[in-house]
């Protein structure tokens, strides 16, 4: 690798091919940038700014751009860590997010990435917004009330299933996810639990049924390692059960169907 | 890299503080008292406010969600509501019956919950009433003045709260807002590390048990008259009783007794409580009043809690607890005790016999099985009933074929406890208050009667001398002669 496709973050040289945006990069080189509405299985959306940098004394996300020879990029400064907390406890109080009584604790994005950034408090106002659930679905769950509009299902069902399942409708404050049905319901689209879609979901909207508290805390993707150390975390996670912890259960059968 | 797994060591704290807006669930305990020109009463109330709004927002949530969100309804006793959650959707998944392992893993967590909110409730709130007295100096009425005076005692509950913590941490995942219990089992049960450790201490624990029924028993003998009499009124008594009659915290049937300890119903199917329970609204009241239905609302209150539950109960199974309840028993003779402050003997009785059964627990190979869920036909509707520590706890719901819950209906130990702690105040306001001036004295000998029913109230977990009180003398027309509050930061105020 030649002398000039490096850059330097936070001091420390990362080498870089032609293509690699920053953050690609970084997480190459084993560098952790933080970041949620990015997935490098799909193309970035650049929406969530969680990644955001300075590259050369300028605020970039850094999951977009692409790194220039010798640029000087900063990402963990306390300047920058500041912006990141204050856009997560923004996520926090827009939406729903009760961490306590949530079946994903431990498996989060959104909550290990708090923790990432010493995140103590939502410090602004909850929105307490009014969202609904869709259970419709025999197998799937939908709870509106932990989307960050993130749109990883977006771009898994449009991109890798080719079915245009989920979709981001509104606009500002105002955003919200819908699903492809007339009803509006996930059970009358062609969604499938195979679907790549239902296993990107950062936070907990995305959920397969029943499955719950299964997992004991302890065993969940982040309880033994923090974000950082898991570069490429995915969003459903399941780890593997110990001898002494349960496997999932086997669906209730409902009488006469 | 130090700094980060630093960071991940501590997940508890962050999570609590960080990202839950509403944990805090406050309560107030407010007494009203209606006297005439002669200072005679002719009215005294206790009121509770209760917060209810559980119930409704439980409702269009998935049912696996329950054990684990209910525990937000209560910060002293959420493993208490995360079992009897989980025995009410055991229901919904269909297990009829659990997995050995994954019943006794509930049990241990259950006992050890006992354990440490009996350690707490006597030992860091109580012992200073009962070891000062009433009356004492206020400045030294609280756990820090027993610290002084009887070290050994406070460092006692101290450990004792600590070990019973440390169960629910080894069965629940966290000391609070734990996970352990899921519908149809549990998702772990205990490692042999974790057995190991614990198996460490229970000897300890067990005597450290015994010593404090022994000491409340002692306070009993030494003063006979203010232990049988004070704020005693007579009541009806349930409780769950173990398929054998024995004393059965986790399972069982319910079984009611009258006043005089004649069996009211027995056997029953908890399944079925709503046939046997009403719950009476008042309109000066946010806390409803449960009443036996065959007995109706006059006649039908009841009392729970650990003095129902010893003297419900034909035997305890554990030898140390057995002992000391059939003292319990000759002690109180031919009638039931109903004096409140047999509740502190009684749960000392029943903190002996959670940590025998944690012993127990502990030496059996189930403890540390590997065969942890079991399901089988779905079901739409189902209750659940745990001995909390304070008393019966109910949980019932409904979940729709979405597995949405349609309907959750709780009935807690303390709304059990609502008419008969409005007794008991009622009772020490006569026995105290009659013709007199509202002193301190006073306000602690109503918190001491009111406190003996350990109600499940966030104001009951401050500090002794710190429960936010307000007393109010009002004459008949409804002005109000004098008036005593204390706020939750012990300041005392006319
Ligand atoms: S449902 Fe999940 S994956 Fe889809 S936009 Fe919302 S947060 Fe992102
Ligand atoms: S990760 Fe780059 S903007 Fe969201």
């Amino acid at each position: 690798m030649s002398q000039s496709n490096t850059f330097t973050l936070d001091g420390k040289t990362i080498p870089y091919n032609e293509g690699q945006t920053i953050i690609q990069a970084a997480m190459a080189a084993g560098v952790y940038i933080p970041h949620l509405c990015f997935n490098p299985e799909f193309k970035p959306h650049g929406s969530c700014k969680l990644c955001t940098v300075k590259a050369n004394g300028r605020q970039t996300a850094s999951c977009t751009q692409h790194p220039a020879p010798g640029m000087v990029v900063e990402s963990d400064t306390i300047e920058i860590n500041d912006e990141r907390r204050a856009l997560l406890q923004m996520l926090f109080v827009e939406g729903n997010h009760f961490c306590p009584s949530c079946e994903k604790s431990g498996n989060c994005q959104l909550q290990a990435t708090a923790y990432e950034m010493k995140m103590m408090s939502p410090h602004f106002d909850q929105f307490f917004p009014d969202r609904m659930l869709d259970a419709s679905h025999p197998e799937y769950l939908l709870d509106f009330n932990r989307c960050i509009l993130c749109s990883l299902c977006v771009r898994a069902s449009r991109d890798v299933d080719g079915k245009n399942v989920f979709a981001l409708s509104g606009r500002g404050i105002k955003s919200h996810l819908i699903v492809n049905a007339k009803s509006g319901r996930l059970a009358d689209t062609d969604f499938s639990g195979d679907d790549k879609a239902a296993h990107v979901c950062p936070v907990g909207v995305i959920l397969k049924k029943r499955v719950g508290f299964t997992i004991p805390i302890g065993q969940r993707s982040f309880d033994e390692q923090p974000i950082s150390a898991t570069p490429h975390p995915q969003g459903a996670c399941p780890v593997g059960p110990r001898s002494n912890t349960a496997t999932l259960p086997p669906h209730p059968t409902v009488k006469g169907g | 890299m130090s700094s980060l797994l630093e960071t991940a060591a501590n997940p508890e704290n962050l999570r609590r503080v960080a990202i839950d807006p509403l944990s805090r669930v406050e309560g107030h305990g407010k007494v009203t008292i209606l006297l005439d020109d002669k200072n005679k009463i002719h009215q005294v109330r206790l009121h509770i406010v209760e917060f209810r709004g559980f119930e409704k927002f439980i409702q269009g949530r998935p049912y696996w969600e329950v054990p684990v969100m209910v525990q937000r309804l209560c910060g002293i006793c959420p493993v208490s509501h995360h079992l009897a959650a989980s025995k009410a959707l055991d229901a919904i998944v269909g297990a009829k019956h659990l997995t050995p392992a994954a019943e006794k893993n509930r049990r241990l967590m259950h006992y050890g919950q006992i354990l440490q909110s009996h350690a707490l409730h006597f030992f860091h709130l109580c012992s200073p009433d009962l070891l000062f007295g009433f009356d004492s100096d206020i400045s030294k009425r609280n756990i820090v003045g027993i610290a002084q005076k009887y070290p050994e005692t406070a460092k006692r509950g101290i450990l004792l709260r600590k070990y019973g913590q440390e169960v629910i941490r080894h069965t629940a995942g966290k000391r609070i807002h734990g996970t352990g219990s899921v519908p149809g089992g549990v998702n772990k049960s205990l490692s042999i590390t974790e057995r190991d450790e614990l198996l460490k201490d229970i000897y300890q624990i067990v005597a450290w048990s015994r010593d404090a029924v022994h000491m409340v028993k002692e306070l009993h003998h030494n003063n006979p008259e203010l232990y049988n009499s004070f704020g005693a009124f007579r009541a009806n008594y349930i409780s769950m009783v173990g398929f054998d009659g024995s004393l059965d915290l986790y399972h069982g049937r319910l079984r009611a007794r009258d006043e005089n300890g004649h069996i009211l119903f027995d056997g029953v199917d908890y399944q079925n409580y709503s046939e046997l329970i009403g719950e009476e609204v008042k309109n000066w009241s946010y806390m409803k009043f449960p009443y036996l239905k065959s007995l109706g609302t006059e006649r039908g209150w009841y009392r729970v809690g650990p003095m129902s539950r010893i003297q419900n109960c034909d035997f305890i199974s554990t030898p140390l607890a057995e002992i000391e309840r059939r003292e319990f028993m000759a002690y109180s003779g031919v009638m039931p005790m109903h004096a409140p402050l047999g509740y502190h003997w009684a749960r000392m009785i029943e903190m002996l016999h959670a940590a025998e059964m944690i012993k127990d627990l502990l030496h059996d190979d189930d403890i540390t099985g590997s065969d942890l869920i079991v399901t089988g036909e779905r079901g739409f509707e189902g209750v659940g009933v745990i001995e909390a520590p304070r008393g019966t706890l109910i949980h019932h719901y409904r979940v729709d074929e979405n597995d949405l819950v349609t309907m959750c209906n709780l009935i807690v130990s303390t709304t059990h406890n609502n008419q008969a702690m409005n007794e008991a105040v009622r009772r020490v306001a006569q026995q105290y208050l009659h013709g007199h001036e509202i002193t301190e004295g006073l306000l602690n000998h109503i918190e001491v009667a009111v406190r003996a029913f350990d109600p499940c109230l966030s104001c009951a977990t401050h500090a002794l001398g710190k429960m936010p009180l307000q007393v109010e003398v009002l004459n008949e027309a409804g002005e109000q002669l004098s008036s005593l509050s204390r706020t939750s930061d012990g300041i005392l105020s006319t």
